[in-house]
């Protein structure tokens, strides 16, 4: 692995499959009377958030903490209209604390590419969601979640569905996904598609009645009201209706699929509540999952002198 | 005043000759020349070219002098072979009055590097609703012929339309910024396969086309004269060329990092690519050397953007649009046009001397290598290369994107009315 | 170039100390001295410390069950996040840790291993335990006692004890895990 996460793209098949079966064997933590693990004792993790996101910072939090690490929480304000606490600054300080990992949550596409390489700091850098560019954990535990009720992801048909413009999400996804072998079909209104989205590698569909029942997951995406203000569609009601996920939907999907959603839901707009809450949702086991995967990510990149290898490589006792 | 005495230079890479100059004149040009108490300056080796003329240099004085000053912009102009440069009204504030154009020209003067001729902005601070005085600053000491808002695009028809009719009275051009608005809010790169990648906001090439091409039709409407800044895009070029087809007074400029770099970098994040327009695809920069070579694009400009490492040592998003270009732009064009063989030196002088100064209505740069004509000149030698050292430019700023790149081509001498600017490759 | 002399290199393989035959008898010896030990096979449970350490947990425990007629709970008890080289060395891959269902509370872990050598993975084994459960006494099973202790730990029952030089390598080799034949190899 490299020394940084900061896409998904850089995770080649081995080290995607590494990372998820390290996390199948840390998830089985939860089951114990002590949640802790020895192996970062004496590092220290720095979660910078220059944006707000409760749930990612309390999953990484938690995963450090886990694995004995020392945790930093930084939160600092700013916008990409006011400039705030430069990134620079930030990363300097850090940098004089001894940071040994930063987890990055930034409005601005690839700000973890510069913590990393513009020379400001030598901390691992992990990026925990950057602008409208990726968001490489939460990838990584929607894979782990798909993998625990499909087994093997080779072949497998994921549908991601909504605003694909703006998520980094399904772009980690796409990412990840196809280099763990499954068909990806992104499915939204053509505003809400990327330009130059055919050279993605993925199927790209209009029309969500067509894809649901062939697909073996179905991964919702967020999908803001404001956006029809700038129209990229006409009304949220034509919105729900064209690409909601309802109970009507649900029903033509496989016995096997099952419902994602990376959350926070708007529920109503792109997912119905009975849909969130049905059998076939596994929208809280993501979040759950989610500590395993950071613990994983987070012990393969510092639990030894260097990122863990993955060309195999036999240990003996 | 010095009288100089160049020997064996090569006029537009031509046979070997000399050049005396003297009472700010070439006095004399042919073989074995000699003059009494002259500075002799060997240019065995070195083309001579006429005084590079950039009509898109952003000199930031007044109000970013942190960034540049007119005294270090046109050192590096002068070390870059130029010896005039129009220089952009985006100032703060803004060079939309006959008091400004007038400063940023004394200025100029007073530096003595290289001759500055404002350009004037088109509407009141930029701000494209009403048109500033342009027949003041027309008839100002500053004599501004062209007019822009370049970093914001006039982009309200009417007012283009009103300000092209408006310049006809003093022979002015209007050089258009040409980035439909709306179309390009908080966009951030080229809009192609890269952008949706790296989620950052696209940039359409319609967004420049279009407003080329209506730029076009008004100009032809009214019967006045347009110029478009740093085309960036192979649409561009396409209507420029339909444009000219049609026999319209168009005329159209590239900027050297359009002819060389593309967004691929983008995926660097390094903001020291992060330009407006922005960086563009590999078929753009063939369709750009391609209109460049059949005359199609008039002119190369620099468009000369520096900004303080703070403004480039951050977010891509966060980061300031643009790049150095004064002290590499020869070199560029060498490496881009010459040694492709796409265009010789005679061209070179064309496009970045004759053609810039003929748009600005500039009397006394642009013209020819010839006995009687103002000395204005610049001795390059085109065998040389050379790594690009930031810490090594002229300019205050650093932010140049062919740090570490090896280039060909190196100045080594530039004479302003006879008098030398640039000796050795070194300010004189 | 003149020929130059080849020194006496090992064969590849090493020379075999145990056999198939030699490793199944000190199984079932260690199985029965288990039983001998603590009085049958109540409240044993066989942790097998990856990777070969688990088969021959398996193993012993099959034995066991063959001699008491009565299943004995086995698992397996990785180390890897306890280990006091972790950070010599790039990260490692996790192997699996599997408690049986009826934990490991008061009851006689019997650790099993393939070889002892420093004594500091058994260190960070008995470090892994504490964070699992309190056993009312954890025992030591291992196949191969090569000596060199680094710690102050001994093995319970032993499967052999094979002195080495610091230069040695022990090779163990399972059917189960390993290609080819059961062996236990020194070069
Ligand atoms: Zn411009």
């Amino acid at each position: 692995m490299k020394k940084h996460l900061l896409s998904a793209g850089d995770l080649t098949r081995d080290d995607a499959e590494l990372i998820l079966s390290t996390a199948a064997e840390l998830r089985s933590l939860a089951d114990r009377p002590i949640k802790k693990l020895p192996a970062l004792r004496g590092r220290t993790i720095v979660n910078l958030f220059f944006e707000d996101s409760t749930r990612t910072r309390i999953s990484f939090e938690a995963a450090a903490k886990r694995l004995s690490a020392d945790v930093i929480n930084f939160s600092a304000k700013g916008s990409s209209l006011s400039k705030g606490e430069s990134l620079k600054d930030t990363a300097l300080t850090l940098e004089a604390m001894g940071a040994d990992a930063v987890v990055v949550r930034h409005w601005a596409s690839g700000a973890p590419h510069n913590l990393a390489n513009a020379g400001w700091s030598r901390s691992s850098v992990i990026n925990a969601g950057d602008g409208t560019h990726e968001h490489p954990t939460q990838a990584l535990l929607d894979a782990f979640t798909m993998t625990r009720h499909l087994s093997n992801l080779d072949g497998r048909r994921i549908a991601i569905v909504g605003d694909v413009l703006h998520s980094r999400v399904a772009r980690s996804n796409a990412l990840l996904l196809q280099t763990l072998g499954a068909e990806v079909t992104l499915v939204a209104p053509p505003t809400l598609l990327p330009y130059g989205v055919e050279t993605w590698g993925v199927q790209t569909s209009y029309d969500l009645d067509a894809v649901l029942p062939k697909a073996d997951a179905v991964m919702m995406l967020r999908v803001q009201r404001e956006r029809m203000n700038a129209s990229f569609f006409p009304s949220a009601r034509e919105y729900s209706r064209r690409y909601g996920l309802d109970a009507r939907r649900m029903g033509s999907l496989q016995e096997h699929t099952i419902v994602m959603h990376p959350g926070p839901m708007i529920r109503g707009m792109e997912i119905t509540a009975d849909v969130a809450d049905s059998e076939r949702s596994v929208i809280v086991e993501q979040v759950t999952n989610g500590v395993a995967v950071r613990m994983a990510v987070l012990y393969l990149l510092l639990g030894g002198s260097e990122p863990a290898l993955t060309t195999s490589e036999e240990s003996d006792a | 005043m010095t009288t100089y005495l160049i020997k064996n230079a090569q006029p537009y890479g031509a046979e070997p000759t000399d050049l005396l100059l003297q009472n700010g004149v070439i006095a004399a040009i042919g073989e074995n020349l000699e003059a009494q108490g002259a500075e002799v300056v060997d240019a065995t080796g070195l083309i001579a070219l006429p005084g590079l003329v950039d009509l898109h240099t952003h000199l930031r004085e007044p109000g970013r002098e942190d960034a540049e000053t007119v005294d270090t912009g046109t050192q590096a102009a002068a070390l870059g072979g130029f010896t005039a440069v129009h220089a952009m009204a985006n100032t703060d504030p803004v060079a939309d009055t006959a008091g400004v154009v007038e400063q940023v020209w004394r200025l100029g003067r007073e530096a003595g590097h290289c001759d500055v001729f404002p350009v004037g902005a088109v509407t009141v601070g930029l701000a494209g609703e009403r048109l500033a005085e342009l027949g003041a600053m027309a008839d100002s000491a500053a004599r501004v012929r062209v007019f822009s808002d370049d970093g914001k695009c006039v982009s309200d028809p009417v007012i283009m339309r009103r300000a092209l009719e408006y310049v006809k009275a003093f022979d002015g051009v209007i050089a258009q910024h040409a980035q439909e608005p709306l179309l390009t809010e908080d966009a951030q790169m080229n809009e192609g396969e890269l952008s949706g990648r790296l989620g950052l906001r696209g940039w359409p090439a319609v967004a420049e086309e279009a407003i080329i091409a209506r730029d076009c039709l008004l100009t032809a409407h009214v019967g006045s004269r347009l110029h478009v800044c740093h085309v960036s895009t192979a649409g561009s070029v396409e209507i420029v060329r339909w444009a000219k087809s049609k026999g319209w007074n168009v005329t159209a400029e590239a900027c050297p990092h359009h002819l060389l770099l593309t967004d691929e970098l983008a995926a660097t994040y390094d903001p020291i690519y992060k330009v407006n327009p922005p960086l563009r695809t590999a078929a753009d920069v063939e369709a750009l050397r391609a209109g460049l070579a059949d005359g199609t694009i008039d002119i190369v400009a620099t468009d000369h953007a520096p900004h303080p490492h703070e403004d480039k040592d951050c977010e891509w998003q966060a980061a300031a649009f643009g790049m150095l270009g004064l002290e590499t732009a020869l070199s560029i064009v060498q490496h881009t046009m010459v040694d492709t063989g796409l265009i010789g030196w005679a061209e070179v002088a064309e496009r970045l001397s004759s053609a810039p100064a003929r748009i600005g209505r500039l009397a006394d740069h642009g013209r020819p290598l010839a006995e009687g004509e103002p000395a204005n000149l610049t001795l390059y030698d085109a065998a040389a290369t050379r790594t690009v050292e930031a810490s090594e430019m002229a300019s205050l700023s650093r932010n140049t994107p062919y740090a570490g790149m090896e280039l060909p081509g190196r100045v080594v001498a530039t004479f302003l009315r006879g008098k030398a600017t640039v000796l050795d490759g070194k300010l004189a | 170039m003149p020929p130059t002399q080849q020194p006496d290199l090992p064969p590849v393989d090493g020379r075999t100390v145990l056999d198939s035959r030699d490793i199944t008898r000190a199984l079932t010896r260690i199985s029965h001295e288990i039983l001998e030990r603590n009085k049958g096979a109540q409240d044993i449970v066989l942790l097998g410390i990856p990777s070969r350490g688990v088969h021959l947990a398996s193993r012993i425990a099959a034995k066991i069950t063959e001699v008491e007629g009565a299943a004995v709970p086995v698992g397996s008890l990785d180390v890897t996040m306890y280990r006091d080289d972790l950070r010599l060395r790039p990260a490692r891959a996790l192997a699996p840790t599997e408690i049986p269902s009826e934990g490991i509370d008061d009851k006689v872990v019997v650790l099993v291993d393939d070889v002892l050598y420093s004594g500091r993975t058994i260190r960070s084994a008995l470090d892994a335990l504490n964070d699992i459960g309190r056993p009312r006494a954890v025992q030591l099973a291992v196949l191969v006692d090569r000596g060199h202790r680094e710690l102050p730990i001994r093995a319970d029952f032993v499967g052999k004890n094979l002195p080495t030089s610091l230069a040695e390598k022990v090779a163990v080799r399972l059917a189960e895990y390993d290609d080819g034949e059961d062996g236990v190899t020194i070069r």
